[in-house]
Parts: structure tokens; C-alpha cells; sequence
């Protein structure tokens, strides 16, 4: 179950009316790593709120209790006083202390270094999608990373173009995709479910529209899907509109820039091989359904300004945007 | 006109400062509310992405730039000469400078939003894009081709030669041109932050000087300053922003405390609650702000201990920010407080920049950080520092001196009535923003999906932002209102204790018919140590010299945008008119015949 902040319970769903899950909330962390840094939150906010009270008190009480009054006595000209100054000096130092000795704590406990048996995958950010490379199993996927859960994840993370910035709240993060940097994350998802996330370092034209899922499956369904990631994929039964979007596909500029495993070896936008089995589109903008594929096939950067996937010149024909959608729906 | 034009008079200078500063102030608030009409509700279009992302650069760019620094300038020129007892500042024709480079590099990055014909752009807009914070290397040609950040780091370069220009000017007119009497421990407290502040600047700026040339050397001349495949590092420019970027936030908060230092004592008609603290403080700020900056950088992924050092510091900041705190709440303690609307600025000043100290302490801890920085929790962080705290402040220094700079009394109704428009309006504007960014909204998105859960929040601080434009409208009407309905001011309309209630309101040209000497701090107040001395008399005992205007300053200044506009149009001929501009105005200048 999602855990409420008392405050985020009457601030955000009453008072506005709004409900609805979260998905990309900061308060509902669902990995080791969320939680820590969500404990530490908590902890400083409830000094914080303590200090907020006492203080915004002590002024109005001042405000009130000497405002003008006709008649009241020109007030003492005090300069100061030593020892109240010397306190209230000592006591936010004090109060630091106690948030200063719980963030270093968790600094060196959310370093990014996972445990040996974690599971590795490489993050690339691009302008404006995800690349995920998971070493050990030879997969290489985009926009959607599947992770098992109760399995350790440690993500090593970098940039083929700009800075982007990693994060998926309820999971954690974020940290930099740095071109020619390699930063580390390292989480434990605690359950099952499916996660949002996005950019979060201005990367340009369509910083917006970059995001991204995480999946986290039980062990045996990420076994499932890894096993048929590892695949190549399905051959279209010939005659299909499939068979014919493939034809599509191998005689156009598509090769260029995506991989399909056994049809083109592009890498500069994202692998496709299995694009099918993932439920959204332009990294997380879109679901995976024919209309959207059809528009983004046609003209791309139109849903996704300054889109690298510009119209094809000359542009294809409605039909051969048909076979193109079933064949990419194929590839499940 | 024409004396206007060539005016070396720190009053009339201080006047150009604020009425330019103030339209660019607008300028920034319009283009905010541009983007909070954008993210009124979840996939909004009003505007296109590239529109966007111009708007959000420009507001953050225009207003620490062109707003709130120029602001605080114009109080700076105005008030500072009056409060220590001097006819000028140290250079008048230096301060004349600074104001036309000023200007001029405002107009010049603002150009950038109306011609994009000349550019062949396609749109009419090609204004900076890259973020306030402009980071490598997204603002490489190679990810940036068009004029955009061209425009933006050209403009900052020549902005920066009029904060430094002005920097060493008040630092020489403080030190030296301080009354008779007025040893440092007596300067008051307005003037004391514009002194740190100034050395701020001083030493701020070259910083990004540095990192900005870096840039126009990449982008113009195919350097590699910030391309790792040359085998440099992007991180360089993060690192020589933030070691600019964060003593620029004291550059724009200090001011403001000193204004509050100054409005709270006048209305609790009590002195300055340990003013000695105050004043270190605001000094040890100065030093400990260059101590900070990489805690700017905690997802950047710098390591556990840089980490935990750069938290350490930021944390330690908070100290001498709290002390301030408690003085000025200890200042209206067992005061006579007169609520006037300057004194509804200074406590809403107060009363705001709390929260967003305290939301400062949950960012210096890194790993909350990571949670928080890039998202919308920030952008209400730093609005309630710099909204909140700077712009509450300088309107509470407008409502207290404009008597004293126009000669007439801003109507107190209508004061109270922008005081607590914008209050209302701020609190619904930006405190949201925290919920927004905890609830995964991050920030400079010109769009964001309706399953965040945050559209009815986004709502409501776009409502709260409307509100604000409506306040600064009763603001404006004031203004205009007391030009010919507002009542006369009178020397001292407040029965303040600095020298500046002393004289005329406005001043006569001179200033001080008889430069005061000062025995103490509060020289105009009775204590139980002193009588308030005798203001100067209406009138000279013997005529005073005053210089007259310069043109030199102002054809210098010009030198300055037409150099820019060399490398932006790659025009090898305008560079020599722009360096025959300056030096011509440069060489007239330093020639000039003393008397006039």
C-alpha cells in the first residue's frame, strides 16, 4: 500500500479534490534506497517544522503584543544581550548536528555501491530517450528497464550527448548522465509494480518528454522476459502486413539509425527488436497502440519537438505506415 | 533631457537604475506568467517547446540580472552616499557607466526575443534557451547552432562589466567617503551588507567571466573547454557557474537583509538588536557563501565525501542566517511597532525567508537533495528566498525611501492592499511547488502528464502567480498615483536615526549643506548616551561645487554592445567600431577637463 505523509494526505487529496495514485511521488518510496532517503527527509522535516512553528510564533507574538498603542512609552533602547545571542547561535548549530549525523550516515549508505550479486545494467541517456544495457544477459533495451525483485539492481549511468539526469522517485535516484562520466545508483525494490519516472536535468528542446518506466517483476516473470528479449525476433508470416512493413522498414531510412536483431544494425535511436512488448512509445509519452505509433512514425517531431526522428523525405505512404505499425507490433 | 543623459548624479543615476530595473522586473514577471498559463493544466500548448524553454531562461536570467540586482543597485546608488554623509560616490562618471552598460546589455539580450528574421530562425523569438544556469554542453554549438545562448552569454559578459564597474565603485565610496566620525562599527546596517555585497561581486564575477570566455572560445573559435571526447569535462563549467552562482545568491539576498536591518529599528523605534552580531554575520555569510557551491551538484555524482563536506558547510550557513533572524525578531521585541506598509514588507520578509531557510536545510542534506533538486521543490525553495525574501525586501526598502527619493509619501492604503495581494498571491504561487516537485514534477518541463496527480496543484500556483501580476498592477497605480496625490514627505517622514532623514526630500543636488560629523551609531535618535545631533542647515553657509554631466561614460557603454554584436553576426568590422567606440569614449573620458 502507498504510504500517506499526513500532510499529503489533507493537503493534496482533500483540500484539491484530487486522488489518484502517485506514480512518480518522492513519498512513496518502493526500494531500500527511496526509503532512506525518505526516512532522512522525514527526520529533517519534522525539525524543520519545529523550528518554522517556534520562530513565525515568536514573531508574531512581537507583532501583536507591541504593536503601537497611543500613549505606550518611547521603548528602552536595549542594543543587545550577549548571552541570548550566544544561544541562539548554539541551538541551530545544535539542531544540525541532528540532521547533520543521520545525512552523513546516509551518504555513504546510498553511495551507489550495490552488493556483488547485483544485477548490472548500464544507463545511457540520449537526447530524448533511455538505453538500457543489461551486460550479463547480452539485452539491450530502451525507455522500459525490467528488474526482478528482491534482487539488488546497480545501475551505471552516463550520456551519449548532454547532461540528463536519471530518476525514478519511487525507486530513487537521481543522478547525472554525464557524457565521458560513469555515476552509479544502486536499489532494492521491495514490490511489484510498475514505476515512472523521467529526466530531470534540463537536456533540451524535448527535456519534457523524456521519460521512462521501470518494471519490477517477480523472478520468475523477469526470467520470462529476459529469456524472450534474448531472442530474435519473430519473422512475419509472409504476405502479412507485418511481412510487408518489414519491407518497409529494410528499405528505409529506419535502418540507419534502430536495431533490429537480424535486420539493421542502427544505434543511434533505440533498439527495436522486441518495441512490441513495451507498453509505451517516445520513451514513455505515448501507450503502444496503432494510432500513436502511426502518428510518430509519420511525423515524429511534431509529438516530440526537435525529435531526432525527423519526416522521411520523400514521406511514406499512408499504407506503408499501416504494415510499418503491424511489423513493429509484431516484435513482441 | 539632455542632463539626464549625461547625469553623473548618484541620485538621478539611482532613479535610472530603479525605473529600468523595475520594467525589466516586469518584462521577467510577464514572461512567468506565460509559463504558469503553460502549466495551468497538464498538457498545455499555449506556447511550443522551444518557446518555453526561451521563456524560463530569460525569466531566471532577467531576473537576477536585470531586476533584482539593478534593484538593489538603484538603492545602492541612491541611498548609500546619503547614509554615510557623502556628496557622491568615489567615481560619478564610473557609476554613470555602470548604468548604461546596464541598460544596454539588457536591451541587448532582450533583443533576442524579436529577431529572428536576421538569423533566418524561422520563428521571431530566438532568445537564450540553455537555462539561467546554461549548462555545458547542451550550450556547445554542436547542441545549441542557433544565436540563442550566443545572445545570452554575450549579454551576461557585458552585464558583468557593469556589476564590476559598480562593485569597485561602492567598495572605494564606503571606505573613503564615510562623514567625519563614521568608523566602520557606526556605518549603518543597509550600507554594511551593500559593502559585502559589493565584494561579492567583486569576486564573484570574474568567475563566471572565466567560465563564460571559455564558452565563447568553444563556441566561436572550436575550443574544447567543456567536450569530453578533447578529453575536458562539462563538469568544469558546473563547477565555475556554482562557484559564481552561489555567492550571487547572497549577491541578491544581503541587500535586502540590510534594507530589513534598517526598516525594522525606524518602526519599533528601537535600535537595531545587536547590531555588532548583525553585522558579522552578514560578513561571515559573505565568506562561508564561497564554501557551498557544490551542493548544487549533489546528483552530479561528486563522491561520499566531497558530499558530506559540501553538506557540512551549507549546513554551518544556516547559523549566521538564524542569528539575523533572531536579532531582527528581538528588534521589534518590547519596540513601539508602527505598522506602516514598509514594515509589512520587512516582517512578511522575515516571515517567508524562513521557509525557505528551512527548506534550504532539507536540500543541504545530500541525499534528500537527490530527491529534490530538479524538481519543482526547489523552484518553491528558491521563490520563497528570492520572491519571498529579496523581492519582499526591496519593496520594503521602495515603500521606506521613496519619500525620501521623490519627496513624496506612497498612499499607505493601497500599500497595505499590494502588501497583502502579493503575500496571498505568493503563498499560493509557490508554496504548492513543494507538493508539486515532492509528487515527481521536475522542473523547466514546458508540459507534464495529467497521471503525475499534481494538475489541480498546478492550478492553484498559477491562480497564485495572476494574483501576484495584480498586486505589482496596485503597486504601479501607487506609484503613478503619488505623483501628483501623494502627500509631502517632509525631511523625515518616519523619525528615522540615519543621516539620510537629515536632508531635504529629494535632496538638493549637493546633499549636505554641511557634511555631518557622526559621534555615534544612531545619529539622529536620543539614547541614553546621546542627544540626536542637529540636521545640516536648508541651506549651503558657502556655495558647494558640483560637478556637471559627461557624455564619455555613456559613448563607452555603447563601445560595448557593438562589440558583442561582432562575434553574434561574425562581423570582423564591427568588433573594430566596437573597440574604437569604447576607446574613443574611454580616452574623452579620462581628458575630460576637470570643471565644467
Amino acid at each position: 500500500m502507498p504510504r500517506y505523509r499526513w500532510w499529503s494526505t489533507p493537503a493534496v487529496l482533500f483540500l484539491l479534490g484530487c486522488g489518484g495514485p502517485f506514480p512518480q511521488s518522492t513519498l512513496h518510496p518502493h526500494s531500500d534506497f527511496a526509503r532512506a532517503t525518505d526516512v532522512l527527509f522525514t527526520d529533517i522535516f519534522w525539525w524543520a517544522a519545529a523550528v518554522f512553528v517556534v520562530v513565525e510564533a515568536l514573531l508574531l507574538v512581537a507583532l501583536i503584543r507591541f504593536r503601537h498603542r497611543e500613549g505606550r512609552p518611547a521603548p528602552k533602547p536595549t542594543h543587545g544581550h550577549t548571552l541570548m545571542e550566544i544561544a541562539w547561535t548554539l541551538a541551530p548549530a545544535a539542531i544540525l548536528v541532528f540532521v547533520a549525523v543521520p545525512t552523513v550516515r546516509t551518504i555513504f549508505a546510498t553511495a551507489g555501491e550495490g552488493p556483488a550479486d547485483a544485477l548490472k545494467v548500464d544507463v545511457i541517456g540520449h537526447q530524448w530517450w533511455w538505453e538500457f544495457r543489461y551486460q550479463e544477459l547480452g539485452l539491450v533495451t530502451a525507455n522500459e528497464l525490467h528488474v526482478p525483485l528482491g534482487r539488488a539492481v546497480q545501475l551505471s549511468i552516463t550520456s551519449a550527448d548532454v547532461i540528463h539526469s536519471f530518476w525514478i522517485p519511487p525507486l530513487g535516484g537521481k543522478r547525472d548522465a554525464i557524457p565521458g562520466h560513469v555515476t552509479r545508483i544502486a536499489f532494492r525494490p521491495d514490490q511489484v509494480g510498475e514505476y515512472a519516472g523521467q529526466c530531470a536535468e534540463f537536456c533540451g528542446a524535448s527535456h519534457a518528454n523524456m521519460r521512462l518506466r521501470v518494471v519490477v517483476e517477480s523472478d520468475s516473470g523477469f526470467g520470462r522476459w529476459a529469456t524472450v528479449q534474448l531472442q530474435g525476433p519473430a519473422a512475419p508470416a509472409p504476405g502479412t502486413a507485418a511481412d510487408r512493413g518489414k519491407a518497409v522498414f529494410a528499405r528505409s531510412a529506419c535502418i540507419g539509425c534502430h536495431t533490429i536483431r537480424g535486420v539493421s544494425p542502427g544505434v543511434i535511436g533505440p533498439n527495436l527488436t522486441h518495441v512490441g512488448s513495451r507498453t509505451t512509445i517516445a520513451s514513455g509519452l505515448f501507450p503502444n497502440d496503432s494510432a500513436h505509433l502511426a502518428r510518430w512514425i509519420g511525423d515524429a517531431p511534431s509529438l516530440k519537438p526537435g525529435s531526432l526522428m525527423t519526416r522521411m523525405q520523400p514521406p511514406l505512404t499512408d499504407a506503408d505506415i499501416a504494415a510499418l505499425v503491424a511489423y513493429l507490433q509484431s516484435l513482441q | 533631457m539632455k542632463s539626464w543623459l549625461t547625469t553623473t548624479d548618484h541620485k538621478r543615476i539611482g532613479l535610472l537604475y530603479f525605473f529600468t530595473a523595475f520594467a525589466f522586473f516586469l518584462i521577467g514577471g510577464i514572461e512567468a506568467l506565460v509559463i504558469r498559463a503553460q502549466l495551468a493544466q497538464p498538457n498545455g500548448h499555449l506556447v511550443t517547446a522551444e518557446t518555453y524553454n526561451q521563456l524560463f531562461t530569460m525569466h531566471g536570467t532577467t531576473m537576477v540580472f536585470l531586476a533584482l540586482m539593478p534593484l538593489s543597485a538603484s538603492f545602492f546608488n541612491y541611498i548609500v552616499p546619503l547614509q554615510i554623509g557623502a556628496r557622491d560616490v568615489a567615481f560619478p562618471r564610473l557609476n554613470a557607466f555602470s548604468y548604461w552598460v546596464f541598460l544596454l546589455g539588457g536591451l541587448f539580450l532582450n533583443a533576442s526575443w524579436l529577431v529572428g528574421p536576421l538569423f533566418h530562425a524561422g520563428t521571431l523569438n530566438v532568445a537564450p534557451d540553455g537555462g539561467w544556469f546554461g549548462y555545458a554542453n547542451l550550450t556547445e554549438r554542436q547542441f545549441s547552432p542557433g544565436p540563442n545562448i550566443d545572445f545570452w552569454l554575450l549579454g551576461l559578459q557585458i552585464l558583468g562589466i557593469s556589476s564590476l564597474a559598480a562593485g569597485f565603485n561602492f567598495i572605494v565610496t564606503i571606505l573613503n567617503l564615510r562623514a567625519p566620525g563614521m568608523r566602520m562599527m557606526r556605518v549603518p546596517a543597509f550600507t554594511w551588507m551593500t559593502l559585502v555585497t559589493q565584494f561579492l561581486v567583486i569576486t564573484a564575477f570574474p568567475v563566471i567571466t572565466v567560465g563564460l570566455a571559455f564558452l565563447m572560445f568553444d563556441r566561436f573559435f572550436g575550443a574544447h573547454f567543456y567536450v569530453h571526447e578533447a578529453g575536458a569535462t562539462p563538469i568544469l563549467w558546473q563547477h565555475l557557474f556554482w562557484l559564481f552562482g552561489h555567492p550571487e545568491v547572497y549577491i541578491l539576498i544581503l541587500p535586502a537583509m540590510g534594507i530589513v536591518s534598517d526598516v525594522l529599528p525606524t518602526f519599533a523605534r528601537k535600535p537595531l538588536f545587536g547590531y555588532t552580531v548583525v553585522v558579522y554575520s552578514g560578513v561571515l555569510i559573505g565568506f562561508m557563501g564561497w564554501g557551498v557551491w557544490s551542493h548544487h551538484m549533489f546528483s552530479v555524482g561528486l563522491g561520499p565525501i566531497a558530499d558530506s563536506v559540501f553538506s557540512a558547510t551549507t549546513m554551518l550557513i544556516a547559523v549566521p542566517t538564524g542569528v539575523k533572524i533572531f536579532n531582527w525578531i528581538a528588534t521589534l521585541w518590547g519596540g513601539d511597532i508602527r505598522g506602516t506598509t514598509a514594515l509589512h514588507f520587512a516582517v512578511g520578509f522575515i516571515a517567508m525567508f524562513i521557509i525557505g531557510g528551512l527548506s534550504g536545510v532539507t536540500h543541504a542534506s545530500p541525499p534528500t537533495d537527490l530527491q529534490q533538486t530538479d524538481t519543482y521543490y526547489v523552484v518553491a525553495h528558491i521563490h520563497y528566498v528570492l520572491f519571498g525574501g529579496t523581492i519582499m525586501g526591496l519593496f520594503a526598502g521602495i515603500y521606506y525611501w521613496w519619500p525620501k527619493m521623490t519627496g513624496r509619501l506612497l498612499s499607505e492604503t493601497l500599500g497595505k492592499w499590494h502588501f497583502w495581494l502579493q503575500f496571498v498571491g505568493m503563498n499560493l504561487a509557490f508554496f504548492p511547488m513543494h507538493f508539486i516537485g515532492l509528487l515527481g514534477m521536475p522542473r523547466r518541463v514546458y508540459t507534464y502528464s495529467p497521471e503525475l496527480g499534481v494538475s489541480d496543484l498546478n492550478l492553484l500556483s498559477t491562480i497564485g502567480a495572476f494574483l501576484i501580476a495584480l498586486s505589482i498592477f496596485v503597486f504601479l497605480v501607487n506609484l503613478l498615483r503619488t505623483r501628483t496625490h501623494g502627500q509631502r514627505a517632509g525631511n523625515d517622514p518616519w523619525g528615522g536615526a540615519t543621516l539620510e532623514w537629515s536632508i531635504a526630500s529629494p535632496p538638493p543636488v549637493y546633499n549636505f549643506s554641511v557634511i555631518p560629523t557622526v559621534a555615534n551609531r544612531l545619529p539622529r535618535w536620543k539614547t541614553e548616551h546621546h542627544e540626536p545631533m542637529r540636521d545640516p542647515p536648508a541651506t549651503p553657509p558657502a556655495p558647494i561645487h558640483v560637478p556637471g554631466g559627461s557624455w564619455w561614460p555613456m559613448l563607452a557603454a555603447f563601445g560595448l554592445p557593438i562589440l558583442a554584436l561582432a562575434p553574434l553576426t561574425h562581423t570582423l568590422w564591427l568588433a573594430l567600431v566596437g573597440a574604437a567606440v569604447l576607446l574613443a569614449g574611454i580616452y574623452l573620458w579620462a581628458f575630460e577637463p576637470f570643471e565644467v
